[in-house]
């Protein structure tokens, strides 16, 4: 498996990372050669192994005290707020161009 | 050691000696603190660590100090909640002096990988002391404080503190709660402690452990007392063994590393303990495991950076352009790589194939640490590091970087407890030897570790 200029910029675009076309052949290779030493694992024989020690499965607790107390109000640390809500631009699919297919995902 | 004994020198480092240390010509320029509470005083708590100075990683929520993980895109965030670790510590009586310096997001070796500059080796200004907690281990190696909290996801407390010759220790997954950690890989994450000595380390552990309702996945079990107690009699470890795993004694080892783990574990024997080769076949399979799964996790852990509730926001006139925008600005290079790995190997077409196989690699290795102690080995013993030091700017291979965590990736990855602490030197640098223990059974890796540190001269290498 190789990576190629298109999937480093398919993956940006999941990871919502904003990347140059001066970034790419540099990602590429140095995701090729890390990816590289991962086919190891491919020799491994893992049929019958489990995802998780039978012993260490994440344990889950009920949900029955509060949350933390926050100490201070949203607005001292979120860019921008009102009447209790967390401000962002509009999606571009509201009228604006350049929607892309996947924009309704980020709503 | 008796209890005593260890909280003596801690007392006599008061936060007056910190400052005044601080201030020193030595330690100026070494960018071990990213934030200083310069006012910080005893809280008149009558606890175990009354009026002790301590540093906090930059990853661990405090309430007065900003928590940026070295990263811009945290610059000037300060947490509205505080991480349990450090609530513990100042409910012991502990006083935060200022928060550390490390790798952006925890992500690197070598504490090069912050937005706010490199942390410097004390003991060798050319060098780096290790990471990603490096700014902690430099705060300890240089005598400011002598009882620093870090952080680890694959040796970020362990192997800098080899590089930095001091004590370092991470606790069995769940033993400290993970509460207020910024998430870097949850499955792998702890709060570990740099220590001046293996008793002060210990006493930090046993400061910070118990179970926390805000953490489901620390363990609802009873802390011991992990401070070692005085060794008595010529073999104090009679009874114990100790495995030696072939796997981390590989033919192209430093021979100078070799031979300082070979003193060690000649002194192991001299203090009573049983010495025995042991296997672990899955260790070389390690970094590629760990090298999936920690970037999987990031990416999902990192998401939240995205501008819209804290952290730094690029304006734009849409949702996806700021989103884009403010984490391409925010992050680094190493933390965008990482991101984009993970989101590869979950990505449809790689899943299977990567995240889905490691994870499987990750139980058979789990399960070899597991069948090693169930064969009678108490310990493990192996070096921390399989190098010293390394140069400022020396490894530009992402991957060559990566294998620096070689021998301490694995005790992540398995969630047993594991410890540096210096044994020898190479060319004047410190090294690193390393315990790893069953799950929750710090008490006897502090108890070796101890006798270890009483009785080994640190000296030259002569291999």
């Amino acid at each position: 498996m190789s990576v190629t200029p298109e999937d480093v910029r398919h993956v940006a675009t999941l990871a919502r990372l904003g990347l140059s076309e001066g970034q790419i052949p540099a990602l590429v290779q140095q995701l090729n050669g890390i990816l590289g030493h991962m086919d190891v694992l491919q020799q491994v024989d893992v049929s019958g192994v489990p995802l998780t020690p039978p012993d260490q499965a994440a344990p889950l607790r009920p949900d029955a005290r509060p949350a933390d107390v926050l100490l201070r109000s949203r607005e001292a640390f979120a860019p921008a707020m009102r009447d209790g809500f967390f401000l962002v631009p509009r999606l571009t699919t509201h009228g604006a161009q350049g929607a892309s297919a996947d924009e309704g995902d980020a709503a | 050691m008796s209890q005593p004994d260890v909280k003596t020198p801690l007392a006599q480092h008061t936060v007056a000696h910190a400052w005044s240390r601080f201030d020193e010509a030595d330690v100026q320029g070494l960018n071990a603190f990213l934030a200083l509470d310069r006012d910080a005083a005893a809280s008149g708590v009558e606890g175990t660590l009354a009026g002790i100075p301590v540093a906090i990683k930059d990853n661990l929520a405090t309430l007065t100090l900003p928590t940026t993980c070295a990263s811009r895109v945290l610059e000037g965030y300060v947490s509205p909640f505080e991480a349990t670790a450090v609530r513990k510590l100042r409910d012991a009586g502990a006083v935060v002096i200022g928060k550390t310096n490390m790798d952006e997001f925890a992500m690197g070796s070598s504490t090069e990988n912050s937005a706010y500059g490199p942390t410097l080796n004390p003991l060798d200004r050319s060098r780096v002391p290790g990471g990603s907690s490096g700014g902690s281990a430099a705060a300890v190696a240089s005598g400011v404080v002598r009882l620093a909290l870090g952080s680890e996801t694959g040796g970020s407390v362990r192997q800098p503190a080899a590089f930095c010759g001091i004590v370092g220790v991470k606790p069995t997954y769940g033993r400290v709660s993970r509460y207020g950690l910024v998430a870097y890989a949850s499955s792998l994450d702890n709060v570990g402690v740099f220590g001046a000595t293996v008793a002060e380390a210990a006493l930090g552990l046993e400061t910070i452990s118990g179970h926390d309702h805000f953490d489901s996945t620390s363990a609802d079990l009873p802390v011991p007392s992990m401070v070692p107690a005085a060794a008595s009699g010529e073999r104090p470890l009679a009874g114990l063994v100790v495995g030696k795993p072939r796997e981390y004694f590989p033919d192209n080892l430093d021979p100078r590393i070799a031979a300082h783990c070979e003193r060690a574990l000649q002194q192991l024997i001299a203090l009573g303990a049983e010495v025995r080769d042991v296997s672990l076949p899955s260790t070389d399979l390690a970094v590629p495991v760990y090298y999936i799964i920690a970037p999987a996790e990031a990416s999902s852990n990192l998401a939240r950076y995205d501008g819209v509730r804290y952290g730094a926001r690029v304006e734009a006139d849409n949702l996806r352009s700021m989103y884009e925008g403010s984490r391409s600005k925010g992050f680094g290079e190493e933390v965008t790589r990482r991101i984009l790995l993970g989101t590869y190997v979950l990505s449809a077409g790689y899943y299977d194939a990567y995240y889905k196989r490691a994870q499987a690699v990750r139980t058979l290795i789990t399960q070899e640490f597991a069948s090693v102690f169930a064969s009678g080995v108490h310990l493990l013993f192996t070096p921390t590091t399989p190098t010293p030091a390394f140069r400022l700017g020396e490894l530009s291979d992402p991957y060559e970087m990566y294998l620096s965590d070689i021998f301490t990736v694995t005790a992540n990855l398995a969630g047993v407890p594991a410890m540096s602490q210096p044994i020898g030197l190479v060319d004047g640098l410190p090294v690193g030897g390393q315990f790893m223990a069953p799950h929750f059974d710090e008490p006897t890796m502090f108890r070796a570790a101890a006798a270890l540190e009483a009785s080994l001269s640190i000296e030259e290498a002569t291999a």
